[in-house]
């Protein structure tokens, strides 16, 4: 497949004739070089973004909007390559506009594309971290895992999921990490229970100097609670709705030690000890109603879709 | 033979009046409000002008466009020519002509305002936009392509600044890139402004106008995320200007803002007009209006946040501002669209906290009454609490208009870019040039919240003092 840069790769032959003419617009959109359908309604997405390769670092973020009548989610970057100009995200179809998003093929464009956005990870010589991703965490963590190795960190990884056929990521993940335990809600695969349960132990049996973890809000809560008597600083990476992602709207925020701080700048990631997560939960929850009417609407979209392309 | 003494012509105090949509149908939709006036009505409003020769009106307008003169030509049948003197000075006039607040600019130093009836200047400058908007086909065919001159400027910000700028430097032979962070050009114009007092269309009509003289729009380009100042002008770039406004929203910071329902008017609108919630579910964004709504402020965003409530289906919108009515800052006219549309205004009223239900959902706003007690720095009357006056509102939906500050995302992100305490951008007042050598910014990002035709004049300066540092010669 002919891959072609849509924006930001400054060329040295651009349009118009003119000699050394950068092209920086774009009206196509970003391309979707690869997909991949990791577990079901968890999929990979490899994109042509040149200028958003070039500045991502660990713990950032893009802004995507699928088309014309799209949301803006934010997505926490799987990878990215300088090299080959492209990004990766991970996304679990969750609600319309993931189901949307889902029905996005190889070689298709989205509209919008926006990034890196938020503050990295801080990454130094800590010692010893674990990394506790949950469910689709394991994505956005891995790059966070391979940033502290690269820093002299001795990782030990927790990787939870409900069940075996939703684990993805493992071989990857470990590949950063010197110890690895994998858990599941139903024993189907790993160790059967929560990722709380060897974190906790962990913390008894050895020295953890800082803890990372990835994951749906409750999960990150309940670790936050369980290294808090420890006294082991914890990052967290925080997931509320957001708008514009640039600090503009006020949507993404958060009480941090009883402060207003905006997910989109002055995050994603913040210390979990400080964050006030019964608010972060409930203002998850701001449009339950929205939402299911959206989800009926887009199935709906996404079965014509399906038709279309299958010449039905 | 007689002839008649010449005699001043009889005062015409019949200032024409604006065709609006009914209230209480364009409460059931976002189409524009305010209509336009037909030719005949164009004419007849254009007729009054006295044609003075002071022309204090010019001294009025922020960029100086010469007023009498488009409107002579208006009344002449020359529309064409109306056109390219307003073009002259405002290369924005079917936005300017629809959100500019005339009455304390140029109408308001029109000779016949001491009468009461100020020319419409503002009408007829949209009359003259929107006859040339209706054949784009016209004012294409007048372009001839500038001598490219093989120099570069990033402008930042597709707002009304970053457009004037480049759509003046593009006229001049410059090869300009607009940077937008959004997905669609236009900045305040189209997530801040709603559609029924400034169609998109028209914002987009401008954009493509600006793209047509050979502008180049980046848009999802986030300047100090993508990419960096000093990245653009190491690598691509003569020069910069930075028009990025002032997107950041206030808060109260009041126990209970962060429950849910309460909105930032900068979420609320841009959810609303950029995310195009009023179209839910066909798009995808969502917004919440409960049945009683209240909106926090008293100026132009509060109107417009209070306004749309009432579109998207609310029972009652209450707009609460802590002074009386007199020193509301908003329009006199959007404060009295509002109220047309059944806004209610309580004045004299300031929030002290709000109050949830278990769901972390607002369901009240404790205020308290306020008195107005001695001017305080900006002039007004500064609002004192009384004692023991406190109360409670019942809410579903609060939205906070109390005004935005300049995005610090560039300034922490650029070496050698001095900011003020109220985080605008320090720049020269005549030329827009920062501390930064080969930057130059203007608009709300150097003055604060301030109005779509300053930021142009500013745009304007900026332009001239950006090609003549690229020349070395004096633009117009």
């Amino acid at each position: 497949m002919e891959v072609v840069a849509k924006e930001g790769q400054p060329r040295q032959s651009g349009d118009s004739g003119t000699p050394g003419k950068e092209k920086f617009a774009s009206e196509e959109g970003f391309l979707v070089i690869e997909r991949q359908d990791l577990v079901p309604r968890i999929h990979l997405f490899r994109i042509a973004a040149p200028a958003i390769a070039r500045k991502a670092k660990a713990g950032q973020f893009v802004i995507i909007r699928l088309d014309e009548v799209g949301e803006r989610i934010p997505l926490t970057l799987a990878d990215w390559s300088k090299d080959n100009e492209d990004i990766t995200i991970v996304f679990m179809e969750v609600g319309a506009s993931t189901m949307m998003l889902a029905t996005v093929d190889e070689g298709e464009y989205i509209k919008d594309v926006v990034g890196p956005l938020g503050v990295p990870s801080e990454v130094e010589n800590y010692g010893h971290v674990v990394c506790v991703a949950g469910g689709v965490g394991v994505a956005p963590i891995t790059p966070i895992a391979r940033a502290l190795k690269e820093a002299g960190n001795k990782v030990t990884s927790i990787l939870g999921a409900r069940n075996q056929d939703l684990m993805f990521w493992e071989k990857h993940l470990r590949s950063f990490s010197e110890r690895m335990i994998v858990t599941t809600d139903d024993g189907s695969y790993g160790r059967k229970g929560l990722v709380t349960e060897p974190l906790a132990e962990l913390l008894q049996n050895e020295k953890v100097d800082r803890v990372v973890a990835i994951g749906p809000a409750i999960m990150m809560k309940f670790c936050a609670k369980c290294t808090e008597p420890f006294g082991v600083k914890t990052i967290v990476s925080l997931n509320p709705i957001m708008v514009d992602g640039t600090g503009m709207c006020g949507c993404c925020r958060v009480s941090i030690g009883g402060e207003t701080r905006f997910t989109c700048v002055d995050g994603p990631e913040f210390d979990a000890h400080q964050v006030d997560w019964d608010e972060l939960l409930a203002r998850q929850r701001t449009y339950p109603e929205k939402e299911h009417h959206a989800f009926k609407d887009c199935k709906w979209r996404a079965f014509q879709k399906t038709l279309v392309a299958s010449g039905g | 033979m007689t002839t008649n003494p010449t005699k001043t012509p009889k005062l015409n105090l019949n200032r024409v009046d604006m065709p609006r949509q009914n209230a209480l149908l364009r409460v059931l939709n976002f189409n524009e409000v305010a209509l336009g006036y037909t030719e005949e009505q164009a004419l007849s409003e254009a007729s009054r002008c006295l044609q003075c020769p002071k022309k204090p009106c010019v001294e009025g307008c922020p960029v100086g466009v010469d007023i009498p003169e488009f409107i002579a030509q208006l009344k002449d049948g020359n529309p064409d020519e109306a056109v390219r003197i307003l073009k002259q000075k405002n290369s924005l006039p079917a936005i300017c002509g629809r959100v500019c607040p005339q009455e304390s600019q140029c109408e308001e130093k029109c000779t016949l305002a001491k009468k009461g009836a100020p020319v419409a200047i503002g009408r007829l400058e949209r009359y003259v936009a929107d006859w040339e908007l209706a054949d784009i086909a016209k004012r294409r065919a007048k372009l001839v392509a500038p001598e490219p001159t093989g120099k570069s400027v990033a402008i930042v910000g597709s707002g009304p600044a970053g457009l004037t700028v480049a759509a003046d430097l593009v006229k001049l032979g410059h090869r300009v890139v607009i940077f937008e962070a959004l997905h669609v050009a236009g900045g305040v114009l189209v997530y801040g402004i709603p559609e029924f007092r400034l169609p998109k269309a028209i914002v987009q009509a401008e954009v493509d106008y600006v793209k047509s003289l050979g502008a180049e729009l980046a848009l999802d380009w986030v300047v100090g995320k993508t990419i960096g100042v000093d990245e653009l002008l190491k690598d691509s770039f003569d020069a910069i200007f930075l028009g990025t406004g002032a997107g950041l929203p206030m808060f109260l910071n009041i126990p209970g803002e962060n429950l849910i329902g309460i909105y930032s008017a900068n979420e609320f609108l841009t959810r609303v007009n950029l995310m195009k919630a009023y179209l839910f579910p066909q798009y995808l964004t969502p917004v919440n209006i409960g049945d009683r709504v209240v909106v926090i402020g008293g100026g132009n965003v509060a109107m417009d946040s209070a306004r749309c409530a009432m579109r998207l289906g609310a029972r009652e919108v209450r707009v609460v501002y802590r002074r009386s009515r007199v020193e509301l800052p908003a329009r006199l006219e959007e404060v009295e669209n509002a109220e047309k549309e059944g806004v209610i205004f309580q004045f004299l009223t300031n929030p002290t906290r709000f109050i949830g239900n278990d769901e972390g959902m607002v369901t009240g706003m404790e205020c308290v009454e306020m008195e107005l007690g001695e001017p305080d720095a900006s002039g007004r009357a500064r609002p004192v609490p009384k004692p023991n006056s406190e109360f409670i509102i019942d809410v579903d939906t609060v939205i906070v208009a109390l005004g935005t500050t300049p995005n610090p995302l560039i300034p922490s992100t650029t070496e050698g870019l001095e900011t003020t305490s109220r985080g605008t951008v320090v720049a020269e007042k005549e030329s827009g040039l920062t501390t930064k050598p080969a930057v130059w910014a203007g608009g709300d990002l150097t003055t604060g919240s301030a109005t779509v035709i300053s930021a142009m004049g500013a745009g304007r300066r900026a332009a001239n003092a950006i090609h003549a540092y690229l020349t070395g010669e004096k633009a117009n």
